[in-house]
Formats: structure tokens, C-alpha cells, sequence
């Protein structure tokens, strides 16, 4: 027998069932086809101004930054603005996102290239795919708009997310992703982010800009 | 088996940690930071609690059903581009895993934090057969360059201080500048940031451990706040995923279920900074990403816990909040369990995997006050499963005979209620007044063990007994 079924078969000797039982198998296969909720926090369930209030209070508590601007027009200047105000070198790196491709980046002086990092980047700028309010969180989804490197090596990471997409909790978020991408399919990789790298490894101590970026900066964009 | 234990000298073990104060002082970081944090984040979520229940209910549910949510998984892997191994021990997962490293053509690995890669022992394996694994969570770091096991799940050199790193990094690091200053916490990350960064951009393998796996889309996901498992994962040409079987979870649902109470329950934190979800290799039209994607499921000895009062023990989600807030943990640390798993969740799990006959002393090595399971986030009764242990051990007659002979000397006391009362009156009447000058004793017969540290209270001269039935007729009256 392989070790593959030995393991089902340990497993099932166990439990006492053959595997077989139809209505173990009902059970497993609503629970996958329905995926309940749970236990849903109130503290994310409120709209509009309100949420994305509590986004921004969520995400500063996670020692992330945010700014709000009121439209995508805004973002190019921004960020500018932010890396001015750091001291930080004015050149980004960024992937084929279509939102941000036709924002006003000529009006800077901005240096931008695109593409994934090799490690050599300071600055990052992506575009989430929503944002959870519970927690100040940001749902980042992989692919060449928004290479997954771009999250981890630059020190300095800029998200910019919409105002609409600013969700009150996971289970919203899972759902376009779902309607996106089909249920029970995912992109290859989501990353929930919240806040900047850090360790507390020595002596248990909070030091920010572990292995991924010192500073995370949220742009939130009305309209 | 596996790693080498030194479980069997707990004793010892708990003796020279006592008596080590480098190790005495860092584990006051324990008692101060963890515990404060938990509550606090627990208190700022209302539904705390019946997420509590929620988690434990999603646990007992995934194990009830284990096999058919593991197909669902395999199948949904497959489908997403990667690959699915099972291995039944330590053995059979290090040569799936060497094999994979051999086709990758790896010379060297970098590794995400994983207890189960401490628990199969890979490292060591994979340096033996010429590829160098480089841990690289930074207390993972610290540790490999001390050829240590960690001593906490979640802060695996919390029982080191800031000179000890210093002196390790001296120590390895010899192509810095030798009078570079270290004296501060910030300097010893940074430096650490900067040997890392070169070896995550030239790694060939990443390996992963998962926090869970979820049925619904073949996705496996880890949680950390230093980014280290996402560079892990996402620079190298194949990432390899270990975990073991009861990692899983249904729906997407489930997991966030899940993720709510971890890292309140560890850190305290609202939500670990990087939460990842990864569903198979590199698309088409990816510019980064592994090309490559393999599972590997480690069962280990966990299937053979289910349907027993251990199956409990699966639910575990790993956040160390037992352990942070053990009396017993915070006077030994980790080391002293002598394997993989320290503190309570040890103390049951160990046990478990390697025998009681090896790991007899950790389920002995509580307090009983309770308070891991009164903070455990899937509400496994850790006190329960470590007397069930103590109850096998005896049956086994694996108990010392000094501790046995007492046990049936009480027993036949407690048998005898009668006798009992007489005797532990006469006994309490005799202390009380041989100890009324003082108030305690710095010596007694037959309790060495006790008044060798500490004195010994004396009683007042009544048993509880007693003073029940007294208290008991007066408010009748």
C-alpha cells in the first residue's frame, strides 16, 4: 500500500468509517459548496464615511500611514509628495496595473519602471484588491498588474486602494474574489497585509523592517 | 524517531535552567509582554469568545471528517498546477523532500519558521546530503547559528538576550567589519536584513511550513510579521510546503474563522502583519512566483490520535498562548521539555509522538491552575488530556516506585474515611503545634524535596475537614 493510503486508511480506521458513508460525504460537500460564515465581528459593520474611518484608525494602529485623496488623478502627486517628505530617492517601481497605468504620472517628476523586483527597488507603489476595515487590512492579489514581489522587497511599500473596495470584513472580500475568479478557484497568491515588516524576535522587543518593507503607506482614493 | 530528545531528563533539564540566569532573564520578556497583549486584544473584540467556540467547532468538525477534506484538498492542488506527496513518518517526508531539492539541482534552501520541519528534523538531514538550509526567521536565525531547537513556538529564541545574539553574529558575520557597533536591538535586525536578503535572492528551494490548509481551493497559508515566508516563497524557481494533516480546514470562511483568534491569542496583535494564501505554482502572464509547488503531508502519528481523548490535542492551531502563560513554562523555558513542543501543548502532544515511556515527566510538570486552557483559542483542555497521561503512565508502570508506594499508602487512606479524618487531624494537630513558635518549618522528615527551597508553611492546627464542618454547623445554627 502507498503511503498515501496508508494514511487514509489509518485515518478512516480511526475514525471508524469506511469513507464511503453518503452522508459524510453530504456533510463535507455542502460545508465546501455553501462555506459559511461564522462569527462575523460588529465592529466592521458600518458604511460609508464610518468604514473607511475605521479602516484608517485599524491600519495606523498596525504602524501603517494613510492619506486620502480625492481621486485617482490625486495619486501621482501623493506619492510624490510622501517620498519628498521621507527624504526618499523620487523613483518607484510598480506592475501593469491598469488603474494606476492611467494615472498622471508625467505630471511629477516621478521616475517610474515597471515590472517585478529583483531586490534593487526602494520604493513600490501597487494597487490592492480591497481593503478590510475590521483590521486596517489590505488584499493584495498576485499577477503581472501587481507582481507579488513588489509587496516584500522594496523598503518603502505605497498601496493605493479604493475608497468602494474598503470592505467591512474578510468573508466581503472573499466573495469578489470568488465572483472574480470563480468559487473555489484562487489567484496564486492573496496576501493580506497589516502594517509594515517587524520582529520582536530579540528580547521581545518591536523593531519594524524585518525582512519586508521598513514603511507601508495606504493611499485611499474617493470616487 | 526524529530529532533527539532529551525529554527523559526534564528533571535535569528543569534543574540547569533554574540555574542558568542569562536564560532567567530573558524569560521575563515572557511574563511581561504576552500576556498583558493577549488580554488587551482579547477585551477590544467582543465576540472574542464565541470565536472561540467557532474555531474549536471548525477543528472538531475538519478532524470528524478528515479524509474526505483531505481528498477535497488533494484534488483541488492537482488542479492548480501542484503537486501532493504524502509521507506517513519523518523518514519517508526528508526523502520526498531531498528529492525535490535534488531535481531543483538546489545547492541552497531557505526556510520559513515550521514546526513540523523541526519535528522531521530536515536540516540536519538536508546539510548531510550537501544543501544548505538558511532559516530565516530572524529567531529561527539566531538559533540555527547556535545549533539550537527553538525553546517557544512562535518566539523560538525567546530565551536568548540581545548579548547572546550579538556574540553569535560576531561570531558567523566575519566578512563585517569586526568594530561595527551592536550594542543595540535595531543594529542586530539590520544586520540580519542584509546577510538574509542575499540569501533569499539565491536560494533555489523555499520551504514553508503552513498555519493552515483549506479544502475548498487547495490553498495553503502562512502568517508572519517579518515578510520572511513570503520571500521564501516567492524568490526561488520551487517552493515545497509542509504540513501536517491536521492543518486543514474546509472554506476560505473556516480559515479567516481561524486567523481572528491566532494572532490575538499569540502576539496579541489584531492580525500578524503577512497573512498569504497560496493556490499552486506561477500563472501564465506572472512576472514572479514559483514555477513549482509541492505539498507535503506529514501524518507522523497524528492519525492514529484521532478517535481517541487526544483527537482533541489536533485541534492546536500553534499560537503558543499556553505556554505563554504557564507557571511552569516561565520558570524552565522551552529547552527543558526536551523536544520539539514545549509548555503545555507539549506536555500533551510529546507524549503522543514519541512515547510516554520517553516523555513521561512533561504531562508531570504542570501545576494544574488551569490557566492554558482558559486561554487555549480551540479550547482543548489541556489539563484533562495531561492526567489522562498521567493516568497511562501509571498504568504502565512507568510512575517511580517511591511515587507509586505513596500513591496506595494515600489510597488506602482515602479508602478509610474514617481513618483519614483521625489520621490527618492527629497529623495537622502535631505540625500545628511543633511549628506554633515560628509559623514554619525549615525541615521535616520525608519532605526534603519541599523545605531543600523553601520553608514549609505550618498548619493551624485543623484540618479543612474540620473546619467545613464547623463553619457548616455554625451557619445551620
Amino acid at each position: 500500500m502507498s503511503a498515501r493510503d496508508e494514511i487514509f486508511a489509518s485515518i478512516r480506521r480511526s475514525l471508524g468509517v469506511k469513507g464511503n458513508e453518503a452522508i459524510r460525504r453530504q456533510i463535507v460537500q455542502d460545508r465546501l459548496e455553501r462555506a459559511p460564515k461564522g462569527v462575523i465581528p460588529t465592529r466592521g459593520q458600518v458604511s460609508g464615511e464610518e468604514r473607511i474611518a475605521l479602516f484608517r484608525t485599524m491600519a495606523e494602529a498596525s504602524l501603517a500611514t494613510v492619506t486620502e485623496v480625492g481621486s485617482p488623478a490625486e495619486v501621482p502627486q501623493s506619492v510624490a509628495l510622501y517620498l519628498r517628505n521621507h527624504n526618499l530617492p523620487a523613483t518607484v517601481r510598480m506592475g501593469d496595473d491598469p488603474r494606476l497605468k492611467t494615472m498622471p504620472w508625467s505630471e511629477t517628476t516621478l521616475e517610474i519602471s515597471h515590472g517585478p523586483s529583483q531586490g534593487g527597488d526602494l520604493n513600490a507603489v501597487s494597487h490592492a484588491f480591497g481593503g478590510v476595515a475590521e483590521t486596517g487590512t489590505l488584499a493584495m492579489i498576485s499577477g503581472p498588474e501587481n507582481p507579488s514581489t513588489l509587496n516584500f522587497l522594496p523598503d518603502n511599500h505605497i498601496i493605493v486602494v479604493s475608497a468602494k473596495d474598503i470592505a467591512s470584513d474578510y468573508e466581503s472580500v472573499w466573495n469578489r474574489v470568488r465572483f472574480a475568479f470563480g468559487k473555489g478557484s484562487m489567484p496564486r497568491t492573496v496576501n493580506w497585509i497589516t502594517g509594515p515588516s517587524r520582529s520582536g524576535d530579540i528580547e521581545q522587543t518591536l523593531l519594524l523592517g524585518a525582512h519586508g518593507p521598513r514603511r507601508l503607506h495606504v493611499i485611499v482614493v474617493q470616487e | 524517531m526524529t530529532v533527539h530528545t532529551t525529554s527523559p531528563q526534564f528533571k535535569q533539564n528543569a534543574a540547569r535552567a533554574l540555574h542558568d540566569p542569562q536564560l532567567q532573564k530573558a524569560l521575563n520578556n515572557v511574563k511581561q509582554g504576552f500576556i498583558d497583549k493577549r488580554q488587551a486584544a482579547a477585551d477590544k473584540l467582543p465576540e472574542f469568545e464565541a470565536l472561540r467556540d467557532s474555531a474549536r467547532d471548525i477543528k472538531n468538525h475538519t478532524l470528524e471528517h478528515l479524509d474526505l477534506y483531505l481528498e477535497a484538498y488533494e484534488e483541488k492542488v492537482k488542479a492548480s498546477g501542484g503537486h501532493v506527496h504524502f509521507a506517513r513518518n519523518a523518514d519517508e517526508a526528508r526523502e520526498i523532500i531531498l528529492n525535490i531539492c535534488r531535481d531543483a539541482g538546489a545547492k541552497t534552501v531557505t526556510k520559513g519558521k515550521s514546526m513540523i520541519s523541526e519535528e522531521i528534523g530536515i536540516n540536519h538531514y538536508l546539510e548531510a546530503n550537501g544543501i544548505r538550509p538558511v532559516e530565516t526567521d530572524l529567531g529561527e536565525y539566531i538559533i540555527q547559528l547556535r545549533n539550537e531547537l527553538p525553546s517557544h513556538i512562535i518566539a523560538p529564541a525567546v530565551h536568548l538576550n540581545a548579548t547572546q545574539v550579538e556574540q553569535d553574529f560576531r561570531r558567523v558575520h566575519t566578512h563585517l567589519d569586526a568594530k561595527r557597533d551592536l550594542s543595540e536591538p535595531v543594529q542586530l535586525l539590520t544586520e540580519a536584513r542584509a546577510v538574509l536578503r542575499e540569501r533569499f535572492l539565491a536560494a533555489d528551494v523555499g520551504i514553508t511550513g503552513a498555519n493552515f490548509l483549506v479544502a475548498e481551493t487547495g490553498t495553503s497559508i502562512i502568517v508572519t510579521n517579518e515578510g520572511n515566508g513570503d520571500l521564501t516563497q516567492i524568490l526561488p524557481k520551487t517552493h515545497i510546503v509542509l504540513a501536517s494533516i491536521e492543518k486543514l480546514v474546509p472554506t476560505l470562511e473556516d480559515a479567516s474563522q481561524l486567523l481572528r483568534v491566532l494572532a490575538r491569542s499569540a502576539t496579541g496583535q489584531e492580525m500578524s502583519v503577512y497573512t498569504t494564501f497560496s493556490t499552486g505554482p506561477r500563472r501564465s502572464g506572472d512576472a514572479d512566483g514559483p514555477e513549482n509547488y509541492h505539498v507535503v503531508m506529514i501524518d507522523n502519528g497524528r492519525s492514529s490520535m484521532l478517535g481517541t481523548s487526544f483527537e482533541e490535542m489536533l485541534r492546536c492551531i500553534r499560537c503558543g498562548a499556553c505556554m505563554n502563560h504557564c507557571p511552569v513554562y516561565h520558570a524552565v523555558g522551552g529547552h527543558a521539555y526536551g523536544w520539539v513542543y514545549p509548555g503545555p501543548m507539549g506536555a500533551v502532544l510529546t507524549p503522543s509522538l514519541i512515547g510516554v515511556d520517553k516523555a513521561g515527566h512533561l504531562p508531570n510538570a504542570s501545576t494544574f491552575c488551569g490557566r492554558c486552557e482558559s486561554v487555549c483559542p480551540v479550547r482543548i483542555p489541556l489539563p484533562k488530556l495531561m492526567r489522562h497521561w498521567r493516568e497511562r503512565e501509571f498504568e504502565r508502570h512507568l510512575t517511580p516506585a517511591s511515587v507509586r508506594s505513596g500513591l496506595r499508602l494515600w489510597g488506602f487512606f482515602a479508602k478509610r474515611p474514617a481513618l483519614y479524618r483521625f489520621a490527618t487531624r492527629a497529623a495537622m494537630a502535631t505540625l500545628g503545634f511543633a511549628g506554633r513558635q515560628r509559623g514554619r518549618f525549615s525541615w521535616l522528615p520525608l519532605a526534603k524535596g519541599w523545605t531543600k527551597h523553601r520553608d514549609f508553611p505550618a498548619p493551624e492546627g485543623e484540618t479543612f475537614q474540620a473546619r467545613w464542618q464547623r463553619e457548616r454547623n455554625r451557619r445551620a445554627a
